[in-house]
């Protein structure tokens, strides 16, 4: 198997520091140092990041398509976690 | 039973115009199409780096090297972005590379063709960067995820290969009379080189008809180089060249360029193996691959031997 690439891994960009880690796409690697190289040349060649995650592709677990009806079911009838459930008297203004 | 509800919930998403995603159930034929698409797409970015390669030790000045050095770069990252797109499909890089390297699977004609003079390396910029732009424009709405995404982040970075080319055409056009000479000359040969990147006329496009279906594609062949004709005649006169066609002018009923079709036997001959440089790139691709191999044994066996090293 000296010709296979690696195992796949996952990269997320922060453009700015404060905002949020945004996945950009995947790359092959044989380690963590490679990873963030690779990453780096890959996914940063025109400044869109200032920090870099990777992780192994096969670490990250994740809902599936089919659950997503029954999964996400719990979120779907608690109306009250919304601000506009409440009414606010006209005389408060914006809350 | 099972099966058709899953075909039931596709059909449903795609008449939403919504985007699939790796885990989502498709038909098989979506998935291969995809997998077909993507991968000579990637293909094509990679060899697409020969022709320009060849001009890297020879190009006219520090800028210049500079500037193709980074344009050749970008479209290596291109071919990554796509091979890992094709991957999140069921398909491995190994099995990819594979295809490529034993000429089982394609890649866009154009790159078939000879770089003869710095001319041509305009021309590439110009018009096949400009060509490839158009057809990635369209491919940023795809309905597949990961591809649509890729797209986005290969159009953000091709318009500087575009402009680079066209930068090109305008210092030799505007020029020494040989250097206008040899832009003239380079778009004589790319003229419908490019044309041909567009695919068959949609009446004999085997794999147009799914294509739209699924909103893999959604403009066809022959509307996407209409709007490249109707796009590049402007850019065209400013040069001051002319295209190598007598039959192509404005028609003013329906507000487009008339023009020529390339010659689709050509076309035919060069994807099956038979144009100027196939074996050529085959061979370059071949040899390249073998010679990074002990780069990869070695960054194998380093990650098992350090303590860092994630099982693959």
């Amino acid at each position: 198997m000296s010709d296979s690439q690696g195992p796949i891994w996952e990269v997320f960009v922060q453009k700015k520091a404060g905002q949020p880690f945004v996945h950009c796409g995947s790359l092959h690697a044989f380690d963590k140092e490679m990873a963030l190289q690779n990453a780096r040349d890959l996914y940063t060649r025109r400044n869109e990041g200032m920090s870099l995650w990777v992780v192994l592709s096969s670490a990250i677990v994740s809902s599936s398509p089919e659950d997503m009806g029954p999964f996400f079911e719990p979120a779907n009838d608690k109306v009250y976690r919304h601000p506009t459930f409440y009414q606010i008297p006209d005389a408060i203004g914006h809350m | 039973m099972e099966n058709k509800n899953f075909e039931d919930i596709f059909e449903a998403k795609m008449a939403k115009n919504e985007i699939i995603e790796p885990k989502d159930w498709m038909p098989d034929n979506y998935r291969k199409h995809l997998i077909r698409q993507i991968s000579q797409h990637a293909h094509s970015e990679i060899v697409g780096m020969l022709p320009e390669g060849n001009w890297i030790t020879r190009a006219p000045s520090l800028r210049s090297k500079l500037v193709l050095l980074a344009k050749v770069q970008d479209e290596g990252g291109h071919g990554l972005y796509l091979y890992t797109a094709a991957e999140t499909l069921g398909t491995d890089r190994d099995e990819l590379l594979n295809a490529l390297h034993t000429g089982k699977a394609k890649y866009s004609s154009i790159f078939n063709y000879p770089t003869l003079t710095w001319a041509d390396i305009g021309a590439i910029g110009w018009l096949v960067d400009g060509a490839a732009i158009m057809n990635q424009v369209m491919l940023q709405r795809t309905s597949y995820g990961p591809y649509a995404r890729a797209m986005v982040r290969i159009c953000k970075e091709e318009s500087f290969h575009q402009r680079q080319g066209y930068e090109i055409m305008c210092h030799l056009s505007f020029g020494t009379s040989e250097q206008k000479e040899m832009a003239q000359d380079a778009l004589n040969r790319w003229w419908y080189p490019t044309l041909m990147m567009f695919g068959p006329p949609d009446a004999e496009s085997p794999n147009s008809e799914n294509a739209i279906k699924w909103r893999i594609k959604r403009e066809s062949n022959d509307q996407l180089r209409q709007r490249f004709v109707n796009q590049t005649m402007e850019q065209v006169d400013y040069l001051g060249l002319t295209v190598p066609d007598k039959n192509l002018k404005y028609n003013e009923t329906k507000k487009a360029y008339d023009f020529s079709e390339p010659n689709w036997a050509e076309f035919k001959n060069v994807i099956s193996g038979n144009g100027p440089c196939n074996k050529e790139r085959l061979a370059a691709r071949n040899e390249a691959h073998k010679k990074g191999e002990w780069v990869r044994a070695a960054a194998a066996a380093y990650a098992k031997k350090n303590k860092d090293a994630v099982a693959a």
